[in-house]
């Protein structure tokens, strides 16, 4: 079977760029109009062209979401496991050339922070390390899913790249969702931005996902972190991404977030910062290529902006978060990934999607599911 | 002939007097689902196990569904094989004593299409185990004979994809299994409009189940209540013969009464 690769393998970022500038405003009218997009719809969504309806496409990707997902958002919380990491991304606050204390959560520490997530109501929750995994590896996380699992209803995981078998184990101890960001799409930008560690290898983290589709997680996530390059290109290649694995992994939901690099924030200056209407450009777009995937939206953006979003294609928020192993409850100070810019506590969100005319979802799976699975 | 007034609905010996099932998911609020529920005047109404927590009193959707104005129809949304249905359906029995389940395997979650191999196979499983099985089925007429031999008490074929709000897409289909079947029909999914589910109850189904409809109208109360006169005259329409088909017995022959009436060779 082939994978996502080949298709990198044939792009040329250059000539994309110009392909997606080169949509017209018929074209893009015809993509907004449409009900079964094609790779032309692909490119015209996410044009220059089509920012000028933006209005149009709003109103559009809010009936397609009304539609599948009802008037709903679904709260997830995430946990950060460990920060050992021997990657050296130069966006990224756990990065190994940063001087930061490095810390990973015991079995007890890990259940403490999710206790309080429970607490709060969370019943989804995504478990989350860096890549370092003699220090922090499969044994651990599956240590933690099994104690999670029935207590939370869902557990996801971004964690470092696996092979199926891996995430078989993991899947076994009750894990259903995978997200893994490619970061880039375009292969030259990843070597640069990656210069060392085992995240160095494009082609194998691209294809790392795949052995998630493999292994069965029933949601497979994928994003671009957008502000390292035109998003045009990595929203094209984004949909492009998540368009193969949903028909190649039939049985699997495909997830989309939005990860945005704020220049403020994460102490690294953005070289292509996205605006917020690109961003709504990128979501409804989204939106009208994918009608059933989910759309994340985490707490990188400020309230603001996540309250004004609701409707528009995005269909799962966290809340609350902390980015930083322990920042719960036992090792609040310890080095945080990135900064969070919706600091409100997760009742408050939800009070604000009620406001919205939203039902927050805390449960939306159910354990028993994945008990045949398990070994 | 019957009349509208002692038209009930009957499942598994059950009687029901609306004929309109309604889901409860894709509300904007427990409230509100609650509200519409009540307006549609439903006496069944379906819930995703996947969505609710049988454990917990602080379940919010189960707060606001009274078990005394209507019953509650388990379903195993989400779940893509038998193996999962079956495990969903028995942790409904356990943890809220639920025996009737409506049943669904959709692998796909895009168009959530039923599986057919699946479904037949977890509706035998369940049967057999002691349920009441209402199986949730794409408008294949053969399938709707296997799921009723394996014991279910409805077939629920789909007349479009499930929260399309397309029609009855499968109409001419869904017209075969009406005409075979020898349990109710319940069309369910893609109804989107109350001119739809009239549509599908003048073709003479037993029932209509209507989710995304309702919950994402703007006025979910009243749609609810508008689907339930759509309902309503449907089936009268059906009843009174509408289309110049009936599958309802007749007093008299008024063209052909004067064969029997002693005058005429019949031999």
């Amino acid at each position: 079977m082939n994978s996502f690769f080949s298709h990198i393998r044939d792009s040329d970022f250059d000539a994309l760029k110009r392909s997606i500038e080169s949509a017209t405003k018929d074209r893009v009218r015809r993509a907004i109009r449409q009900t079964q997009s094609g790779d032309d719809d692909v490119l015209a969504v996410f044009s220059p062209a089509a920012g000028e309806f933006l209005e149009d496409m709003a109103v559009r990707a809010a009936a397609v979401t009304e539609r599948r997902f009802g008037k709903t958002i679904q709260l997830y919380a995430p946990l950060y496991l460990s920060n050992e990491c021997s990657n050296a991304c130069v966006y990224c606050g756990f990065s190994c050339d940063s001087e930061m204390p490095r810390i990973s959560l015991t079995l007890d520490q890990a259940l403490a922070d999710a206790d309080k997530l429970y607490m709060e109501g969370f019943r989804h929750i995504l478990l989350l390390t860096g890549e370092s995994p003699n220090r922090y590896g499969v044994e651990q996380i599956r240590e933690v899913a099994k104690a999670l699992n029935g207590k939370f209803s869902s557990i996801s995981i971004e964690v470092f790249p696996m092979k199926a078998r891996d995430y078989k184990t993991l899947e076994s101890a009750g894990v259903d969702a995978l997200t893994l960001y490619q970061e880039t799409y375009d292969p030259r930008l990843y070597k640069k931005l990656h210069p060392k560690g085992p995240k160095s290898n494009y082609e194998m983290r691209l294809a790392a996902i795949e052995e998630g589709g493999q292994a069965g997680f029933r949601s497979l996530g994928v994003g671009a972190l957008l502000g390292l390059r035109d998003w045009r290109c990595e929203a094209v290649m984004l949909a492009r991404h998540a368009r193969y694995l949903s028909r190649r992994f039939w049985k699997s939901r495909v997830a989309v977030s939005f990860p945005r690099l704020n220049p403020a924030l994460a102490g690294f200056e953005a070289p292509h910062p996205v605006s917020d209407a690109h961003l709504v450009q990128m979501i409804t777009g989204m939106r009208l290529l994918l009608p059933d995937a989910d759309l994340v939206l985490s707490t990188r953006e400020p309230a603001a902006l996540r309250d004004n979003i609701i409707g528009l294609g995005v269909t799962r928020m966290s809340a609350g978060s902390r980015t930083n192993p322990g920042g719960y409850v036992t090792e609040l100070d310890s080095g945080q990934q990135f900064a969070v810019a919706d600091q409100r506590p997760p009742a408050q969100v939800a009070a604000m999607i009620e406001s919205r005319g939203f039902e927050p979802v805390w449960k939306d799976f159910d354990p028993v599911f994945l008990q045949g699975s398990r070994s | 002939m019957t009349h509208e007034k002692d038209d009930v609905l009957v499942i598994a010996g059950e009687i029901f007097n609306s004929r309109l099932l309604i889901g409860t998911g894709k509300f904007r609020s427990s409230v509100l689902m609650a509200e519409a529920i009540e307006a549609s005047g439903s006496g069944l109404a379906t819930m995703a196990l996947r969505r609710v927590d049988l454990n917990s009193p602080d379940d919010s959707m189960m707060n606001h569904l009274d078990p005394k104005k209507y019953k509650l129809l388990p379903n195993t949304s989400g779940a893509r094989d038998a193996d999962e249905a079956v495990r969903l359906a028995k942790m409904a029995r356990a943890a809220g004593g639920f025996t009737w389940i409506k049943l669904e395997v959709t692998p796909e979650p895009n168009y959530m299409l039923p599986d057919p191999v699946e479904t037949l196979k977890a509706a035998r499983q369940l049967v057999k185990l002691g349920f009441t099985v209402l199986p949730y089925m794409n408008a294949d007429p053969i399938l709707a004979k296997h799921l009723e031999e394996a014991g279910c008490a409805t077939v629920m074929p789909l007349a479009a994809p499930i929260g399309s709000n397309r029609g009855l897409r499968t109409k001419d289909q869904i017209a075969i299994i009406i005409e075979q079947a020898n349990v109710p029909v319940v069309v369910d999914a893609g109804l989107g409009m109350p001119s739809h589910a009239a549509e599908s109850m003048e073709m003479g189904a037993d029932a209509v189940l209507v989710n995304t409809a309702v919950a994402i109208a703007d006025d979910p109360v009243e749609m609810a209540r508008a689907f339930a006169m759509g309902v309503k005259a449907g089936r009268m329409a059906y009843l009174a013969g509408a289309g110049g088909e009936s599958r309802l017995a007749r007093a008299s022959s008024p063209l052909t009464g004067f064969l029997n009436s002693g005058d005429s060779n019949t031999k």
